[in-house]
């Protein structure tokens, strides 16, 4: 009756940890590359140590962990099935994560053979993932507005990957297309459509259920994705408008979608000051951390873009850039792992031992004075970064105290699978001393 | 009309709340309260898994033909609830805070994850499958519960 329905629990457990073990190192690429390029590299948004920085956030950092989330995500909360999990991973995981190296070197080098080279890997991974989770997404049974909302995610990422090959066609042949406009409507659909959706998607389902608090307004879960779908496509009409009219839209339509997004993020944190559950975890801070960022954001937004504020500063989208990408999504995702972490370790070794063995229970996976130690570096590297950017003779310090949060979340997430792996190897050599036993016997 | 996908989730956010206020007392350090409400909690969990292993998933199974699939994944989770259920008494009987959170925590999560499956995929499957038995179904889920509730 359901044929597409098996209700699989979730993929093997190698499918999310191979993303989310290599996103952080991403994180220390880029803290590094700060450190090495200094000053310069936040000059503008234009330069090319800050379009490698970005990228090496965006699709290293963001996208692997995003890409393993989803792989465990979507079965799980909308019982659509991956197709063959392993070796969709097998694939996309390492050509991801090598085009995003690619694509960081031919920013920083500016030869246009790496841009070559990074496209045909970008087309085949991201479109080998998008193509099994828009099939996931699409034949489910289930029916909810996180569903709807992932499932624009899903479109936002197919438009920023078009955008993307499209200006990565325009460097690698130097075909002298226009750049400008695309590279504009790439970074919002980015942001906006694919990243921010997907936050918001994840967040409708999942803080009320694991944070315990009261549910997203029906209206805001109802109307807000599609509003920001709405404000994307108007943001793309300069694509195609006069230079004059993509002004003119430019400022209102960002400005509308900033407002919605800090709706989201002040509905979240007054939901989350209403939970039931008064305990406080790391999760939940790195959370609120993320939240306070997007909610500042948009502050900025528009002191930036009033008469005397600095909207035209070379370095204001530099401000922007790193409280949308280390403030509001390292901080989400890095929150992310150590909920999802322990709790796929846990899982995974309770089925291995069946009714008879006990796991470890989570709080064992990963010590507690790590994760907070790592999440207190995470936000002065934070700090440091912001400051950076109105003194950016900080550059070089900020980007290593980045590089070390990054290195210290990999640490901690390294501890977590060999635990896993300690504990599972004990269990099969138990259980094997219990099969030739009872043979014996 | 009352169907299945109102009466369950609604009794799954009343186990949260007992949840909660047993996770509090004991990291107050407040047994005796710890205790009443583990009880509590632990009654009204496992009426929930009753009430859904022996009305909800045979009428589901009949009426859809599907006997491996959404509902062996719940009764497989429902055991391992029972099984952290047992853990979580454990540590209560023994006052140990730090296992006792440990678990706790363990339970939250797994219960949410089987709560978010239910309330998304199987819950509405089995409103639409079940469709003119439903509202009795609802009313015979409710009744149970309701039963260990008094």
């Amino acid at each position: 009756m359901h044929p597409n329905l098996t209700f699989e629990q979730a993929p093997p457990i190698s499918v999310p940890y191979r993303f989310f073990l290599t996103a952080p190192l991403f994180g220390v690429a880029a803290g590094l590359m700060l450190a090495w390029l200094g000053a310069a590299a936040l000059e503008s948004r234009w330069t090319p140590g800050a379009l490698a920085l970005t990228h090496l956030l965006t699709v290293g950092y963001m996208l692997q962990a995003m890409c393993g989330a989803l792989l465990q995500f979507v079965p799980v909360s909308t019982g659509g099935n991956i197709w063959r999990p392993k070796l969709v991973a097998a694939v996309v995981h390492p050509l991801l994560a090598l085009a995003a190296l690619l694509l960081a070197l031919a920013f920083v080098s500016g030869r246009a053979g790496l841009f070559q080279a990074a496209g045909p890997l970008f087309a085949v991974s991201l479109g080998g993932f998008l193509t099994v989770v828009a099939v996931a997404l699409l034949h489910t049974q289930a029916r909810s507005k996180s569903l709807d909302t992932l499932r624009l995610a899903i479109f936002g990422l197919l438009v920023t990957a078009t955008l993307g090959m499209f200006l990565a066609i325009a460097l690698g042949w130097q075909t002298g297309w226009p750049l400008l406009p695309a590279a504009n409507v790439h970074a919002v659909w980015g942001l906006g459509g694919w990243a921010l959706m997907l936050l918001m998607g994840v967040s409708i389902l999942t803080v009320p259920m694991f944070q315990l608090t009261p549910p997203y307004p029906g209206w805001l879960a109802r109307w807000l994705p599609p509003g920001l779908l709405l404000l994307l496509c108007l943001w793309s009409l300069q694509l195609v408008a006069g230079d004059g009219v993509a002004l003119a839209w430019q400022s209102g339509v960002a400005l509308t979608g900033l407002l919605l997004a800090a709706l989201y993020a002040s509905t979240t944190l007054w939901l989350q000051a209403r939970r039931r559950r008064r305990l406080v975890d790391v999760t939940f801070l790195f959370w609120r951390g993320a939240m306070w960022s997007l909610l500042a954001l948009a502050v900025s937004w528009v002191m930036l873009e009033l008469p005397q504020g600095y909207a035209e500063h070379p370095r204001a989208p530099q401000w922007l850039g790193m409280l949308a990408l280390v403030g509001v999504f390292v901080s989400a995702i890095n929150g992310m792992f150590y909920k999802i972490v322990p709790f796929l370790n846990w899982l995974h070794l309770q089925r291995l031992g069946g009714l008879k063995v006990l796991p470890p229970n989570i709080k064992q996976m990963i010590p507690e004075p790590a994760m907070r130690g790592q999440m207190k570096l995470h936000f002065v590297a934070l700090g440091l970064l912001l400051a950076a950017v109105l003194w950016p003779p900080l550059a070089r310090v900020a980007g290593l105290a980045f590089a070390a949060s990054c290195l210290w979340l990999e640490w901690n997430l390294v501890g977590a699978a060999r635990f896993y792996a300690v504990f599972r190897k004990q269990v099969l050599i138990d259980r094997t001393r219990a099969d030739v036993a009872g043979r014996e016997s | 009309m009352s169907r299945i996908g109102q009466i369950l989730p609604h009794h799954h956010r009343h186990c949260d709340v007992i949840f909660t206020a047993a996770e509090k007392s004991a990291q107050r350090g407040n047994w005796t309260e710890c205790d009443a409400a583990c009880e509590q909690f632990s009654r009204q969990l496992l009426a929930h898994f009753d009430a859904e292993e022996s009305l909800l998933f045979p009428a589901f199974e009949s009426a859809s033909g599907m006997r491996e699939g959404p509902t062996q994944v719940m009764r497989l989770e429902h055991g391992q609830m029972r099984q952290l259920l047992g853990q979580l008494g454990a540590a209560r009987l023994a006052r140990d805070a730090e296992t006792f959170a440990g678990v706790a925590e363990t339970l939250l999560i797994l219960m949410q994850q089987h709560n978010m499956k239910e309330e998304n995929i199987l819950y509405p499957m089995c409103d639409r499958v079940l469709e003119a038995q439903t509202e009795q179904l609802a009313a015979q889920l409710q009744a149970r519960l309701e039963l260990e509730n008094a």
